[in-house]
């Protein structure tokens, strides 16, 4: 049959023109990490920072991650594949540290080091975690918040999820801050906008519908930022706060102009750069802290520009 | 443009329809076998136990949603419910073993009931309140990813107070059988969901309905069939399986994970269609989508155990998709 025939040979030449392409150096000292997003730009900006040290030290370094952050069972084959490959070390962010022991009780066995990233792995498998404390970094987000509306009035919250490390953390920092240093000021609405543009928009303008009088949002992550920073402008609403987080470029346009008062940035390339950089020195049997802090910073117009703030920035 | 496919007039597909079944289990067996043949071939790390082990296990959970979505397509319907029916039953058997702290079998037979009753209301809102299948199931997929949020509290339940839990996927009864064969166990659970849905639409009336359904329901309804009750019955029956899926992976990650399931969907229906099922309804087997959900684990594994970057790994999934239904698509023409 002629179309069967074809179509098994454009699978096979598929097949084939993969293997070519990608299997080569082969005796490089070779490390994946599975992280816990792959297409949003802070996933990227670690990303790129793997992929300058991989350069910097000439090993090979792969970087995937599931679609959304609940798709805890397709990290888990992702880890699962890569461990295959029989790395020399592999990084890992875990979505569901609890899942993934199995896998990483393997690695352990196979003598494979595991470098936890991002927000880590709840196991003592891992030799060290480079990450973002991001309890304290939204507790700073919470001072400035306060300081910006004069320490009283209404705010709220639009995060990214409620089961994510990350979006628990970074909900919890800003509201134990505010309770415990800033009686008066009042938080009206915690929504949940899974990290997109559109609903964290339209979550904005129903909580300014529902208080007319709110002074000041803060937008959890980078796509709930540009959401707030869109439903505060929709509504036509001037001398809202909105303090945001992470960088990418509509949000710094945002704080140049004005929209944003300010945010608080990780340093996602120092992550990637400092996971592939410690998980080569676990390969070479170099000793490695226990706790790798990746740093965060408060940026407004004021620091924009600044070389070291800009430096942690990414578009 | 799955809509249009589904709401096209039940083109008789002649009886022709299950011989060309074989013929398409052929061209996918085919593809599976140059798949796993190509992949050995480029990396040594592809054909390893632990490996082809894994892959199996990545395929149980796709592969028992194909098989519930497989009954529905043949019928000429849809369910776009099946990912985050899942999730559901998984955190209902969460509810039942963690916070109630009921025994296994309780938890096990909860969800599953759960799951069919699900599957018994979206087929009555398809068959009685008359709203075509794309629809009813896409806002039944929302209902189930919010009321599974809800239930669960917006966390993950956990199930360690039930330790022989996460047998039913992780362990292997075949690895105590055969030492060095660990064969999880949710993989036999594939295979005999697979087995058992088999049977039925072979052998049973059920089955046949669910072909007539697809084929011409206008002349199953002329010719007597209660079909109002029959599509209801498949629905209820997929809703089941989707209960067994649930317990699966609730089973693999040791917790129902809420949030999760949204997405799955399009993955079932992917391995349904490779497998050769007509999205037409009227035509399609089991074999078949077990096959198609393979070809997906094994293209996804090999493309990263060629560390062939993720971006270009969906490209070529998405590629593999369409060259398979265009494949079928000629037979069929020549046919």
């Amino acid at each position: 049959m002629f179309t069967r025939r074809t179509f098994l040979g454009a699978v096979s030449a598929t097949a084939v023109v993969a293997a070519t392409g990608v299997a080569k150096a082969a005796d490089k000292i070779y490390i994946p990490l599975i992280s816990k997003g792959f297409q949003h730009q802070f996933w990227q900006a670690v990303k790129a920072g793997a992929d300058k040290a991989a350069k910097e030290f000439d090993i090979q370094v792969t970087f995937e991650g599931p679609d959304t952050e609940a798709q805890v069972d397709k990290q888990i084959d992702m880890l699962s594949a890569a461990l295959a490959k029989h790395p020399s070390a592999i990084g890992f962010a875990a979505l569901d540290s609890k899942a993934a022991i199995p896998l990483l009780k393997k690695a352990q066995s196979e003598k494979i080091p595991v470098i936890a990233f991002d927000s880590g792995v709840d196991s003592d498998i891992p030799v060290t975690t480079c990450s973002t404390d991001n309890v304290a970094a939204a507790a700073l987000a919470a001072d400035k918040m306060a300081a910006l509306i004069g320490n009283e009035g209404k705010v709220a919250l639009v995060v990214h999820d409620q089961t994510s490390r990350t979006g628990i953390d970074r909900r919890d920092g800003f509201v134990n801050q505010i309770k415990a240093k800033y009686p008066k000021i009042q938080i009206v609405d915690i929504q949940y906008g899974a990290g997109d543009q559109l609903q964290s928009t339209e979550i904005t303008k129903s909580i300014i519908t529902a208080h007319p009088d709110i002074k000041g949002f803060f937008g959890a992550n980078e796509g709930s930022a540009i959401g707030v920073v869109n439903g505060v402008k929709e509504s036509k609403k001037s001398k809202i706060v909105i303090i945001g987080y992470d960088s990418g470029k509509a949000q710094k346009q945002a704080i140049m102009d004005g929209i944003m008062s300010g945010a608080i940035t990780q340093n996602p390339v120092g992550i990637g750069y400092e996971t592939v950089k410690a998980a080569l020195a676990a390969v070479k049997g170099q000793p490695v802290q226990k706790h790798i802090d990746t740093g965060f910073y408060w940026y407004d117009k004021s620091n924009i520009t600044d070389p070291k703030i800009a430096a942690v920035l990414y578009d | 443009m799955t809509n249009t496919d589904i709401s096209a007039p039940m083109a008789a597909t002649t009886t022709k329809g299950r011989f060309s079944g074989a013929q398409q289990k052929l061209l996918a067996f085919g593809t599976l076998i140059v798949l796993l043949i190509g992949f050995s071939l480029a990396s040594p790390n592809f054909m390893q136990t632990s490996n082809i082990l894994a892959i199996l296990q990545a395929t149980s959970v796709n592969g028992i949603l194909a098989v519930a979505a497989t009954l529905v397509i043949i019928t000429g319907g849809i369910d776009l419910s099946v990912g985050t029916l899942m999730t559901f039953t998984a955190v209902i058997a969460g509810v039942v073993l963690t916070y109630w702290g009921l025994p296994l079998p309780i938890g096990i037979a909860a969800a599953i009931l759960t799951g069919s009753a699900v599957g018994l209301t979206s087929g009555a809102i398809i068959a009685k309140m008359k709203i075509p299948p794309f629809i009813a199931t896409l806002g039944m997929m929302l209902i189930l990813k919010g009321l599974s949020l809800v239930i669960s509290g917006t966390k993950p339940i956990y199930f360690n107070d039930t330790p022989s839990f996460p047998v039913i996927s992780t362990g292997s009864i075949v690895g105590d059988v055969i030492p060095g064969v660990p064969v999880p166990n949710g993989v036999l659970v594939l295979f005999l969901v697979a087995g058992l849905a088999s049977y039925i639409l072979g052998r049973t009336v059920l089955g046949r309905y669910c072909f007539a359904l697809g084929s011409n329901e206008e002349a199953a309804r002329l010719s007597g069939v209660s079909v109002d009750n029959w599509k209801m019955a498949v629905y209820s029956l997929s809703g089941g399986i989707c209960g067994i899926a649930g317990l699966v992976i609730a089973s693999r990650l040791n917790s129902a994970q809420p949030a999760l399931g949204q997405g799955y969907e399009l993955d079932a229906i992917a391995a349904v269609v490779i497998g050769g099922t007509s999205l037409t309804g009227g035509r399609g087997t089991i074999l078949g989508t077990v096959i198609g959900a393979l070809i997906m684990s094994v293209l996804l594994n090999g493309l990263r155990i060629l560390s062939m970057p993720q971006e270009w790994q969906t490209v070529v999934t998405g590629s593999i998709i369409i060259i398979a239904v265009y494949a079928d698509m000629m037979r069929k023409r020549k046919a």
